[in-house]
């Protein structure tokens, strides 16, 4: 098993530690807001444990998952709201 | 200080309540509304807000209809908080026998001049792509919709009080006698030419001898996936669900919501009086909805809540006096149907006080029904 993992972040490829979590891989590869509010506000990981749901990204295809409590995978498509 | 007198008093500040209070108070009338808790709390916050016309017996047709037409009426006057989306109904057929089904509803609403189509299993599939692949067909009712209730409570409340009507807040009524007087808890009372019981399913702790019982249900608000749905989709064996007496019922019905959130239904339970969520009943509603709409369960929910409907046994509301010649009326019992019957409801009340014919048949809602049948016993 390799200890790196490349997945894309908005299209672009990023290669990080395969432990990594997506909220990790995404604090490392750009700025800190992921997506907008109902009221168009920037937000970003706050708690990093999977209570405040600030991080929210859209991962396969499959918005609103929680980037702080899913491992980076190899080919993952990650997409930001920003 | 002396104590204010009214035309009317309205106990409950639910969308019945607060639609009873606009109408009386456009008419003229004095009207206080009491309200223990919150405007547009209870039943009201706790429902979807669907608008629909349900053909349980014709009386139900009848009011469910004409109240339809009446939120289509209001949609201009409606601010944008009560999030009126006329997105229609999608009643969905899954086997042979609801196909027939849901032909034999498309007649009965459209020789009553209620505008349906019905589709085919590869229609419902272009107009609900998330349902389940296999299913038979639906029958569509573009007419129905969705609205916000609470929002849409403080709304005709606020109609009311632009002419005058008074609001107390926070004081809990005990009773509503048959002389139209309401005793509050701290030991005040308030006489009234007229007081209506719009207390939902708190309605019999007022007036104890009516046939009002607790239904409790859950409902489950997913986070925003905007056109996961297009229309309010409820399963044809819903009424099945919803006539189920006894046991617990659960039946598969989604809304989506203005800000592409979808809330999750339903179930129905007698004899719960726990507020609680009960998790086996939440696995069986989930389960269900899952089956007809398998994505559903990638979704992320964030909240999950119970609320008490006010059921009668005849599944028809009580609208009118409590008895020939009361001065109490009573304006509940509208089990899963409030938010849609609450305008028709307040119609019919005021005709009744005003001693007009009504829009519609009052027959069958007049609360003198089940008193008729329990002196024959």
């Amino acid at each position: 098993m390799s200890d790196e993992v490349t997945l894309f972040i908005d299209g672009v490829p990023v290669t990080v530690s395969a432990s990594s979590t997506v909220c990790a891989a995404l604090l490392e590869a750009r700025a800190i807001a992921l997506r907008r509010s109902v009221t168009g506000e920037p937000r970003g990981p706050l708690c990093g444990m999977g209570v405040c749901f600030e991080c929210r990204v859209t991962i396969d295809g499959q918005p609103h998952r929680r980037s702080c409590q899913i491992l980076c995978r190899e080919g993952m498509d990650v997409r930001t709201d920003v | 200080m002396s104590v204010p007198t009214y035309d009317v008093v309205i106990v409950g500040a639910g969308i019945v309540g607060a639609a009873c209070a606009a109408e009386c108070a456009a008419e003229g009338l004095r009207v206080l509304v009491v309200e223990a808790e919150m405007v547009g709390g209870g039943a009201t916050a706790a429902g979807m807000g669907h608008i629909v016309v349900m053909d349980d017996s014709e009386a139900q047709f009848e009011l469910t209809l004409y109240s339809q037409r009446l939120w289509e009426e209001l949609a201009e006057e409606l601010p944008p908080s009560v999030e009126y989306d006329r997105c229609g109904t999608i009643w969905v057929a899954a086997t042979e026998d609801e196909m027939r089904q849901a032909e034999r509803k498309g007649k009965f609403y459209a020789e009553r001049g209620v505008a349906v189509e019905l589709l085919d299993a590869r229609e419902l599939r272009e107009a609900e792509p998330r349902l389940r692949r296999d299913l038979w067909g639906g029958l569509r009712v573009p007419g129905d919709g969705v609205i916000y209730p609470p929002a849409a409570a403080h709304f005709l409340l606020s109609k009311a009080r632009a002419h005058r009507t008074e609001l107390i807040v926070g004081r809990a009524v005990i009773e509503a006698t048959l002389g139209g007087e309401v005793r509050l808890q701290d030991g005040s009372n308030i006489s009234s030419g007229i007081v209506i019981n719009c207390a939902g399913s708190s309605s019999p702790k007022l007036t104890p001898q009516i046939k009002v019982q607790k239904r409790k249900g859950h409902l489950v608000i997913t986070d925003r996936y905007a056109g996961f749905v297009r229309h309010q989709l409820v399963e044809l064996g819903y009424l099945e669900s919803a006539h189920a007496a006894s046991s617990d019922s659960v039946a598969f019905n989604v809304q989506p919501r203005r800000t592409g959130q979808l809330l999750i239904g339903s179930s129905r339970q007698y004899g719960a009086e726990d507020a609680r969520v009960d998790q086996g009943v939440l696995a069986r509603m989930l389960n269900r909805a899952f089956a007809f709409m398998p994505g559903l369960a990638d979704l992320s929910a964030i909240r999950v809540w119970t609320g008490f409907r006010a059921a009668t046994p005849d599944n028809l509301p009580l609208i009118g006096p409590y008895a020939e010649g009361a001065r109490l009326y009573l304006a509940t019992g509208h089990e899963g149907l409030g938010i849609t019957t609450s305008l028709g409801t307040a119609k019919l009340i005021v005709a009744q006080i005003m001693g007009r014919t009504p829009p519609i048949s009052s027959e069958p809602f007049l609360p003198i029904r089940f008193m008729q049948e329990s002196a024959h016993v």
